[in-house]
């Protein structure tokens, strides 16, 4: 059951060829068995989950229930759950419980969908390696010693391992696309404000997005077709109709414009890795799509303007985080001021601390023009640069990140170095763009990913490539040996 | 741009996070790294161009003032380090 796809379940829970509470025992075995062993998990809900699946059970047995009733599923950290501890990684919150339910949470739970957990995460999903978890690195399926990336690596080594059909997942800067290029399966970030940020523990606003990461395209559909829309309750929300994602996966590819990207397969990138991008787009190509060379002159900048507005939301939204209503708090303070810096220096790791203090300092009197309005209109040159290349094509094609996974420990010390991992991914979030990453092929025994970008509102078309491509190709089935 | 040890813990102090003495070389260094590396935006000729505050050019939506949300105090209350008698114990602020 377990090397089933979410919508492949569906369709046997409907059959009643198994039953919600079987799948959801299966799978919870399996990720007490070998889901320790990667450090997946933060919090595993039995109990609940039981209880949600035997409720789908009742629904299925009287032929009740929609697409999703009864279908496991795990959750990012970041995201509220009522009565569930929510960490976000984070020695700050280890101990919190939430009163209510995120709107990502609540609609899949409404939708029927049964939640075996929360997954790992870098801390306040500031990290592209997972390693800044308070809760310990996860570990790449494919390789142990290797990162499964980050922020939403806990997600994505689960979703590779096959301890769980499908994973929420958060976006900043790339953290659902850069995990699932590390570990072959499948990342989906929609447009900014087509999925509710209600209940999902704020990084940078302007930035974050909700998302899946599953193994198949017509997964993500299915799971964007519930989290998708208006949500009163998130005033960033787009008040905008859903369509039917899964209706328009099998269009034909033809007359598709591809672009392809100049700065994109420079010498940043890893040879090995484009050659099997650039095979990846061939095949797009065969399949009746057109390509183009489009420019993205900003494109070196992405990376600085997001650490300057990155790190200047998340000091303002980590102000939240005082010692005083909820949270960690330090003891024996000795006034308020006290309280306040020892609560926040003892529960912040030292990558929240950085990224808190280079946007207080960005922020600060005498370099906000400098730094913060510099780059709040550079982000704007870059979401031109985006606007201009969908003038001439439908879809930008190229790479997720320029090398398959990396060594854990590798770039933890450098900063810098860690940060331009996400150089390919960056710019659709500065710009609010819909994305997606597709196993696209192996090098070295290692998954790479085929990163898509579309205008705003196109997950559509984006689902309609990736489930073509995949029906040409078998890379989004491989599965790493330990876990079959 | 290097940053002094000084002008690190000044930093910290606005930001309300206690660094450790042992600690802020090393901070100094990474944040002095940080600075030079965004330091490059400063070249882009941005002379005619308006900053980009929310990707899709929104503005706030607002809604009516009103109550949506229950009184739900002792649950939320349930979270906090220390309270008594439904309000938030601190550290004595005035003497």
């Amino acid at each position: 059951m377990h090397a089933l796809t979410l919508t492949e379940l569906a369709q046997g829970l409907k059959a009643r060829d198994f039953t919600s509470r079987t799948l959801t025992e299966t799978l919870l075995e399996r990720i007490a068995e070998t889901g320790a062993a990667l450090n997946a998990f933060i919090t595993v809900t039995e109990d609940e989950a039981l209880a949600a699946a035997d409720a789908a059970d009742q629904l299925l047995a009287k032929n009740k229930g929609g697409l999703l009733t009864g279908v496991p599923l795990v959750h990012k950290d970041i995201f509220c759950t009522r009565g569930v501890r929510t960490t976000c990684g984070s020695r700050m919150l280890d101990n919190f419980v939430s009163p209510y339910d995120a709107t990502v949470v609540e609609r899949l739970a409404a939708a029927g969908v049964v939640s075996l957990g929360k997954t790992n995460m870098d801390e306040f999903a500031m990290g592209s390696s997972n390693e800044t978890s308070y809760f310990g690195p996860v570990l790449n399926p494919w390789d142990h010693a290797r990162s499964p990336g980050g922020s939403s690596g806990g997600s994505a080594a689960a979703v590779a391992a096959r301890l769980i059909p499908a994973a929420t997942g958060t976006d900043t800067g790339g953290s659902i696309r850069q995990p699932a290029a590390l570990t072959g399966t499948i990342g989906l970030k929609p447009t900014y404000g087509r999925v509710s940020r209600y209940g999902m523990i704020a990084f940078a606003s302007s930035l974050d997005q909700a998302g899946v990461i599953t193994r198949s395209a017509a997964d993500a559909a299915a799971l964007l077709q519930v989290m998708a829309g208006f949500d009163e309750r998130d005033s960033t929300s787009v008040d905008q109709p859903v369509p039917d994602y899964s209706a328009t996966l099998d269009q034909s590819l033809q007359g598709l414009r591809i672009g392809i990207v100049r700065q994109h397969f420079d010498a940043g990138l890893d040879a090995d890795n484009a050659q099997q991008v650039k095979a990846a787009i061939a095949v797009l190509e065969a399949g009746g799509a057109t390509v183009k060379e489009v420019d993205l002159p900003n494109l070196d900048l992405s990376v600085p303007t997001y650490y300057v507005v990155a790190p200047a939301e998340c000091s303002s939204n980590m102000s939240r985080f005082d010692g005083v209503r909820f949270g960690h708090r330090a003891e024996n303070a000795t006034d308020l001021l006290d309280l306040y810096c020892r609560s926040r220096g003892e529960g912040f790791g030292a990558e929240v601390q950085r990224r808190i203090l280079t946007g207080t300092y960005v922020l600060s009197a005498g370099y906000y023009d400098a730094y913060y309005l510099q780059a709040q209109k550079v982000r704007q040159l870059i979401a031109e640069d985006f606007r201009k290349a969908f003038a001439d094509v439908d879809v930008i094609a190229g790479p997720t990140s320029p090398a398959p996974a990396f060594p854990l420990g590798d770039k933890t010390d450098d900063p810098i170095t860690m940060y331009l991992n996400d150089i390919y991914t960056i710019g659709a979030n500065l710009a609010g763009l819909p994305a997606m990453s597709v196993p696209c092929g192996m090098v070295d025994g290692l998954p790479v990913g085929l990163h898509l970008v579309g205008p705003h509102f196109s997950e559509e078309r984006l689902l309609n490539c990736a489930h073509r491509y995949a029906a040409e190709t078998n890379w989004h089935t491989l599965c790493p040996e330990a876990y079959r | 741009m290097s940053l002094s040890k000084d002008q690190v813990q000044h930093i910290a102090m606005l930001a309300r996070l206690r660094l450790a003495e042992s600690e802020v070389d090393d901070v100094a260094d990474k944040l002095s790294r940080i600075v030079d590396f965004v330091d490059q935006l400063g070249a882009a000729d941005t002379g005619n161009v308006s900053p980009m505050a929310h990707p899709l050019n929104q503005g706030q939506r607002l809604r009516a003032d009103v109550v949506t949300e229950p009184n739900a105090r002792a649950q939320i209350q349930a979270n906090a380090p220390a309270v008594q008698d439904g309000l938030y114990l601190v550290p004595k602020v005035i003497e």
